[in-house]
């Protein structure tokens, strides 16, 4: 039995229809077709797969599809401000804030989400917002610099 | 956070180049930071399926019996593997370049050997139809006794674990189960030495936890190929491996990889890719087998424990006279690459420092664990934690300083090395006095004032002259290649090096590929090819 | 009960690529008809950089800007041969062979360029950006593109070339262990800082301080990459990590990132590094790799600075809290631990 979902991805409508108890990660990457998100553990404890739903960050993996049907779900394939990049995005470039690359989809969604609530984040606000959030390459070191390069670069642009 | 000190060592670089040295960005970063850098599973396909394998819950046992016909008609399944399925179900890694016996199964038959090990492949359409599939397959089992303890596994009597190498340890040279370094005298140089300390030390098994757990996706191709995009770490090892396994020639396989989510040594062991091959072939469908994050925790291959002993023999002054190592690599029930990393472990022996008189012994043993792999530092982490943990001992038993300690012993441009090379391009008394002079660790001024660059050689190139073996005749009929081990592992009589004139530390001429088959599989590798034979 | 400060040191040295085998890897450098160039591979980049290393190389090597240089792997039709990315072997063993293959293309372009300026390939030089010209006479040049052009419509030459890189097998002794494991070698020198808490077990490390001799840095940032996250999975290792919590028992393994423990951002420390480069002879640019050696030293120079705080000897990783109570509560009963004859 199928079960028809839909949801405000990115900022436009898509409809799908998922297997009964399919996950949001699964139902976002095979059905929609955003493969921008990516999978480590499905079971909640890696946070690869955070996306952004109504603006909170979401383990895809271990959140019921269904559930988000009529939301608004933010994943890093529109993380664009148009065709320029997100402030984070060229923060985490500039500052060599990946390795391998798997994690930094969900890294950059839990930042987006800790930036959209705090602009002006403490160190220990980002380590509260990524601490969910496994990497193995960097030590982390460079991703809280970018999220704290980020947001200052940001809030200079926004003043 | 980095600086770089291009004062040390100036006079033999030339700073001039144009791109190289310079922090450029990375050229996959693009991708990465939107997202869009393609791994094995960013490839779609519509009519994907999917395999997971049924694990032993039994460390060893006998397989009684295996009922299947339920899970066989269990909604979405398409096809159950089983050994026997398999075109070759016996393989090791390094048999791609001659290196030991092939002693594992790709899904064990008649015994299982560790808990996890994979028995049974469910093709279906869904991971959720496998799984539930895999619930319905019954097995019975016969437990046997298990060994889990590497010196254990070496006491006579003890568990067998794998019948291909049936007193647990692996063959080196086809005549000891372990490899030996033989330097000096160290029982004389113990007899003399001001104090002798023996310790033992236990590394842990270790996880390479990369996000991206293994897997791949095998898509058959027009004209009968396969393609198949990989998580793997060594592209060619992994597409030889499949080739093996399946019995395919390897140009039919079309292997595509090259952006991997961390590996960190996990991804070379070719866990996925014969069996998504296989079951491809059996259905005709694009099949994609990835590992869950509980089997790439438990069951993906882990960097394997070691149990180090160590000796030393050490002078008031702050000499060590000399170093006995035992060592013991715990393998788990197969070999996979643990055999070679009792190699590197060997030629690792003493650590970064000239002692005259060293003696190693390091043993590849089989126990009913999961068994081991490489992990970045493969051979030398487990070694450095118990030689460094060892030198900060010696150094407080003396009462010294335990960098100037170090720095003492350190080797030097010059010295000869326990594996008879000598040293050259050496750093370790730079390392050390950089980071004292940055942390303000206290060196007094001879020790600031030691160099790589002086001091060394004289003396201390020669510590090896009376121990030498003796060189083979020139134009000695070399041993021909049989059996497990591969012939250039063999001292050839061109390398024999007479003791007045010790060997620079240059890679030896490779030695002619061994005659025919040397544990009766095909040869099929693309590393050597056929045309140097 | 308190908590006490402590600092340990370590010095190591690794060898860089596969000592077993045979180590060889392959490249393959081509120009399009415009002078942009392609590196053809079959090696993995799993985070290391082996995409940005190989491109660097390789612009270097051909004299051209690295815009204009694209490393394509891995694919196994268009690929040549590579071991894998292991053993630290991809700075030295893979820049090694787009070297030789840059090197190749690199002589076939200065010879199509000479052929358009009716000059001696020998008094060419590029400039790196994009152009090359007669040696002393920067205004009688041509720029690469036209080269390509040139080479590829009007002299029908290739642009191209093959390399490989091999560092023979090694022959090991089986009485002695005597062989050549290894080409060069890195080095290392660690000190950390930390604290250890006598009432809980806790192991805070507080700083690192590293200097790591690695040959040339091809760039300094991917070095810094490797060096940062390799001493944090070495602190990992050392007090955290395994999926056999009681070895060789076998049970209790961690299934999940909330039983596996690593260090979060909240656990790290400050890391002071210095770089040293003292040059390989057959390094490419005298190269070696840091990859795998900068997680190594972090292990025993926490165990020394842990003995240095507490006192304590932990010879068995990881140096959890359970074990580090369970040293201090046994030496309140035991000797001294020396053993001097």
């Amino acid at each position: 039995m199928k079960t028809p979902i839909q949801l405000r991805l990115n900022g436009e409508d898509v409809a799908t229809f998922a297997d009964g108890g399919a996950n949001l990660l699964d139902v976002l990457r095979y059905s929609v077709g955003d493969l921008t998100v990516k999978g480590g553990c499905w079971q909640g404890t890696c946070g690869t797969c955070t996306v952004l739903v109504d603006g909170a960050p979401r383990l895809a993996c271990v959140t019921l599809a269904e559930s988000c049907s009529g939301n608004s779900v933010e994943t890093v394939a529109g993380l664009r401000r148009g065709a320029d990049l997100h402030p984070l995005q060229t923060a985490f470039m500039e500052h060599f804030a990946a390795q391998c690359g798997y994690c930094t989809p969900g890294m950059l969604m839990a930042a987006k989400a800790l930036l959209d609530r705090n602009p002006n984040p403490t160190r220990e606000d980002v380590v509260d917002a990524i601490c969910g959030n496994i990497c193995r390459c960097t030590g982390y070191e460079p991703i809280i610099a970018a999220i704290l390069d980020a947001a200052r670069k940001d809030a200079r642009r926004s003043a | 956070m980095l600086e770089m000190r291009k004062d040390i060592f100036a006079d033999e670089r030339d700073d001039d180049l144009r791109e190289v040295g310079r922090p450029t960005q990375r050229q996959d970063i693009l991708g990465h930071v939107t997202g869009t850098s393609a791994y094995y599973d960013d490839h779609h396909f519509a009519n994907l399926l999917h395999l997971k394998v049924l694990r032993s819950p039994h460390p060893h046992a006998r397989i009684r019996s295996i009922d299947d016909a339920a899970a066989a008609r269990a909604p979405g399944v398409k096809r159950i593997i089983r050994g026997a399925d398999v075109p070759v179900n016996l393989n090791t890694l390094l048999s791609l370049i001659q290196f030991g016996k092939d002693d594992e199964p790709s899904l064990a038959t008649e015994t299982v050997r560790y808990r996890g090990e994979p028995i049974l492949a469910v093709v279906a359409t869904s991971e959720r139809a496998a799984r539930q599939a895999l619930e319905l397959v019954r097995i019975s089992y016969d437990p046997l006794p298990a060994v889990f303890d590497v010196e254990d596994a070496l006491k006579p009597g003890a568990v067998s674990v794998n019948p291909v190498y049936p007193k647990n340890t692996f063959d080196y040279h086809r005549k000891y189960d372990h490899q030996k370094l033989r330097f000096g005298d160290v029982e004389a140089a113990f007899a003399k030495a001001d104090m002798v300390f023996e310790e033992r030390y236990q590394m842990s098994p270790i996880e390479h936890a990369p996000t991206e757990t293994n897997g791949s996706i095998a898509v058959p191709d027009t004209n009968g190929r396969f393609t198949v995009y990989t998580s793997t770490q060594a592209l060619f090892f992994s597409l030889d491996t499949s080739a093996k396994i399946n019995a395919m020639p390897s140009n039919q396989l079309h292997f595509i990889g090259g952006t991997v989510g961390g590996g960190f040594g996990g991804k070379v062991d070719t866990l996925t890719e014969p069996l998504a091959i296989l079951a491809a072939r059996l259905t005709g469908a694009p099949v994609r087998y990835r590992l869950s994050r509980h089997e790439e925790m438990q069951f993906g291959s882990p960097r394997g424990a070691e149990r180090i002993y160590i000796k030393d023999g050490v002078m008031r002054d702050g000499r060590i006279v000399a170093r006995k190592v035992r060592a013991y690599f715990d393998s788990g029930a197969y070999t996979r690459l643990s055999s070679y990393a009792v190699v590197k472990c060997v030629a690792h022996i003493p650590g970064p420092y000239t002692i005259p008189n060293v003696h190693g012994d390091v043993y590849c043993v089989f126990t009913n664990r999961t068994p081991a792999t490489a992990m970045r530092g493969f051979g030398v982490t487990a070694l450095d934690f118990a030689l460094e943990c060892q030198m900060d001992k010696d150094a407080v038993a003396i009462g010294m300083d335990p960098l100037e300690f170090r720095v003492l012993n350190a080797y030097r441009d010059g010295d000869m090395k326990a594996h008879r090379r000598v040293a050259k391009n050496c750093a370790l008394i730079e390392c050390a006095q950089v980071a004292a002079e940055r942390a303000h660790w206290p060196l007094r001024d001879e020790f600031r004032r030691m160099s790589s660059r002086k001091g060394g050689g004289e003396a201390r190139a020669e510590a090896v002259a009376d121990r030498t073996l003796k060189p083979a005749p020139p134009g000695a009929p070399r041993t021909p290649a049989s059996s497990s081990q591969r012939a250039a592992y063999e001292r050839p009589p061109a390398d024999a090096k007479s003791p007045a004139s010790p060997a620079r530390d240059m890679p030896s001429p490779a030695a002619p590929p061994p005659s025919g088959s040397t544990h009766g599989v095909r040869r099929f590798s693309s590393i050597f090819g056929t045309r140097r034979r | 009960m308190a908590r006490h400060r402590g600092r340990g040191v370590a010095t190591i040295n690794y060898p860089i690529g596969m000592n077993l085998g045979g180590d060889p890897s392959q490249a393959l450098v081509h120009s399009n008809p415009t002078g942009k160039f392609t590196v053809s591979l079959s090696s993995i980049d799993l985070g290391q950089g082996m995409k940005s290393v190989t491109r660097q190389i390789c612009a270097e090597t051909l004299g051209v800007p690295i815009e204009d240089v694209y490393v394509d792997t891995a694919d196994s039709d268009t690929g040549p041969h590579c071991m894998g990315s292991f053993a630290s072997r991809g700075t030295h063993r893979v820049g090694n062979a787009v070297m030789a293959a840059a090197r190749e293309a690199r002589g076939v372009m200065m010879e199509a360029a000479a052929e358009e300026l009716e000059v001696d390939p020998g008094d060419l030089e590029t400039d790196g950006r994009g152009s090359i010209h007669v040696k002393g006479a920067p205004h009688r040049a041509i720029s690469v593109r036209d080269v390509a052009i040139a080479a590829q419509f009007r002299q029908g030459k290739t642009i191209s070339g093959r390399g490989i890189f091999l560092v023979p097998l090694s022959e090991v002794d089986p009485e002695t262990g005597e062989m050549s494991p290894a080409t060069c070698y890195a080095h290392a020198c660690q000190i950390v800082d930390v604290e250890v808490d006598d009432e809980t077990g806790d192991v805070t490390v507080l700083k690192m301080t590293s200097a790591y001799e690695l040959g040339r840095a091809i760039n300094p940032k991917l070095v810094e990459q490797q060096l940062v996250g390799g001493s944090w999975m070495g602190m990992s290792h050392a007090l955290y990590e395994t999926p056999e919590p009681y070895y060789p028992d076998a049970r209790e393994g961690p299934r999940d990132f909330n039983e596996y423990l690593m260090p979060g951002p909240g656990d790290i420390c400050p890391h002071d590094i210095i770089v040293l480069e003292r040059p390989a002879a057959d390094g490419p640019f005298g190269a070696k790799g840091p990859g795998e050696m900068c997680a190594n030293p972090s292990l025993p120079a926490i165990a020394n600075a842990i003995f240095n705080a507490v006192g304590v000897r932990i010879d068995e990783l990881p140096i959890t809290p359970e074990r580090v109570l369970r040293a201090l509560r046994a030496r309140g009963r035991s000797v001294a631990p020396s053993r001097a004859r």
